[in-house]
């Protein structure tokens, strides 16, 4: 294969990770729209549509693989392979957080609320924030960006506490709430792990760029 | 020149040198932007060498360290100067008719250049393998011993064929065929034998040059295993044109790249070879290694 094959491929196994990260951004604010409106068919098709998102790692992954057999790819193309492996598999794991939410959204959706959702969509909100940022980082191979946007997750998690505190005092009062505070407390950990994979991705991208695999999530909580 | 005579020669000019090196500063681990120094002691000082062959500068301004009992590769496209550079190091361009080289070469602390200094000798301590096979017509036995009755090693024929030919990780294949001759082996065989015949005069440092490139996969690998084997007791410098092969067995790579075919070669990088080929601080090297060039 000559250098310019070799390059068309390299583009399209990135380009093909950006579209698997539109795929999972769509999920995840749709699996918080479902929750909120109570919408069984929007939420359905979520769980229906994961398939496509794991697919998409597979896909990704035979590319990869086929790619570091075959050229035997050395230096920033070694690192833009590797990365492409690293970030499709937390997209991949995104989904299936989405999926997670889709799924109590489904089990919630004959309950009556518990109470107005304000800090969950905050969480979503910030996670996808999050996301288009390590997108961004990635494309034009912005560690400073990167980098900002890892110190984003402390905001996720302190929300995540604070939902934890709050739906605790909930099921301390009336155990009748057991069940659906437990099932938010989980909503609310399947984004904050969302979050988390958002900052594996821009360990991912300083790794594509400066060569160092870091952990750069250090965070406070 | 007798051991006793060059031995004396060695400690006078390290006497002399040890000013001038404290004054290089040479900190092993040392980093001088994409060339650095590598850790460990050093088998060669090179200090700002260049070759000409006749009005042509070959190679010029190269400096870096050769660590001791550690493989380092020369890698570059052709024409860059690593054949140059490497036969530098035991003085086999001096046989090439109007090649001169330029600044200094110490090897454990000696100028291997100096007036006093016998190539033979350092052709004796630095081996050298080259790209072809090159056994002599004569018996596998006789091809291992014969430099080493030249350089009066110590053993019977048969204790020094053994020893070599075991450290070449032949004697199993050979050792009931010694008296048959060395070019009725193998490609990779053969290859083996001539590592053999570079350490039966018990040198401490092997050169090679493109040691592979005439054989199959399997002796490639053979030869490969070999090398990294032979890092318990010599120090390997190794060019190569296949970058897996270097990526694979050495602990150093530099990176030479020539102006044009032939002409002023330089050391563009030189370090880890782990770094060197996952995040080259160089974007001639980065080009190099990923097919951009060359």
């Amino acid at each position: 294969m000559t250098r310019a094959a070799f390059e068309r491929q390299l583009n399209e196994i990135q380009e093909d990770m950006l579209v698997m990260a539109s795929m999972v951004e769509t999920a995840v604010l749709q699996s918080i729209e479902a929750l909120k409106t109570r919408n069984v068919a929007l939420a359905q098709r979520i769980i229906e549509h994961d398939i496509d998102i794991n697919q998409k790692r597979y896909d990704a992954e035979e590319k990869c693989v086929e790619l570091i057999s075959l050229q035997a790819p050395l230096a920033s193309d070694l690192r833009t392979i590797i990365s492409v492996l690293h970030i499709t598999v937390d997209l991949e794991r995104m989904g299936d957080h989405a999926e997670g939410i889709a799924k109590i959204a489904l089990m919630l959706s004959d309950e009556p609320p518990l109470k107005p959702y304000i800090d969950i969509p905050r969480m979503s909100e910030i996670a996808i924030r999050m996301l288009e940022g390590a997108l961004d980082a990635y494309r034009t191979r912005d560690t400073d960006k990167a980098r900002r946007v890892i110190d984003m997750d402390d905001e996720v998690d302190a929300l995540y506490e604070q939902v934890y505190r709050e739906l605790l005092t909930f099921m301390i009062s009336d155990p009748k709430t057991i069940q659906r505070a437990t099932y938010l407390i989980w909503v609310a950990h399947n984004l904050e792990r969302v979050a988390d994979r958002v900052t594996n991705i821009c360990e991912a991208v300083v790794y594509l760029v400066e060569g160092r695999i870091h952990d750069l999530n250090v965070s406070t909580y | 020149m007798k051991e006793a005579e060059l031995r004396e020669t060695e400690d006078r000019l390290q006497a002399a040198a040890a000013p001038l090196a404290s004054l290089a500063d040479p900190t092993p681990g040392s980093e001088l932007g994409a060339i650095r120094v590598p850790d460990g002691e050093a088998v060669f000082e090179l200090s700002d060498v260049g070759v000409w062959y006749g009005n042509k500068h070959a190679i010029s301004g190269i400096n870096m360290q050769i660590p001791v009992r550690k493989v380092t590769a020369l890698i570059g496209p052709s024409g860059c100067g690593k054949s140059t550079l490497l036969r530098c190091l035991n003085r086999m361009n001096d046989l090439i008719p109007g090649a001169r080289i330029e600044g200094e070469i110490n090897y454990h602390g000696t100028d291997i250049y100096a007036k006093k200094v016998d190539p033979v000798e350092v052709r004796r301590r630095i081996g050298m393998v080259f790209q072809k096979p090159n056994p002599f017509p004569k018996s596998i036995r006789d091809n291992v011993t014969f430099g080493a009755k030249v350089n009066r090693i110590k053993g019977t024929p048969d204790e020094i064929a053994e020893r070599a030919l075991r450290q070449a990780a032949l004697w199993e294949e050979v050792k009931n065929d010694l008296s048959k001759s060395g070019l009725a082996l193998s490609g990779g065989q053969q290859q083996r034998l001539c590592i053999a015949r570079a350490l039966a005069v018990q040198p401490d440092v092997i050169l090679m040059d493109e040691p592979c490139s005439a054989l199959d996969p399997i002796a490639t690998l053979k030869i490969e295993d070999l090398i990294r084997e032979l890092t318990k007791e010599y120090t390997i410098i190794i060019v190569t044109h296949n970058m897996q092969q270097a990526a694979r067995v050495s602990d150093n790579t530099a990176f030479l790249l020539a102006q044009e075919h032939g002409v002023n070669g330089q050391l563009i990088e030189y370090g880890p070879t782990n770094e060197l080929f996952t995040n080259p601080r160089d974007k001639r090297t980065e080009d190099y290694i990923t097919g951009r060039f060359g």
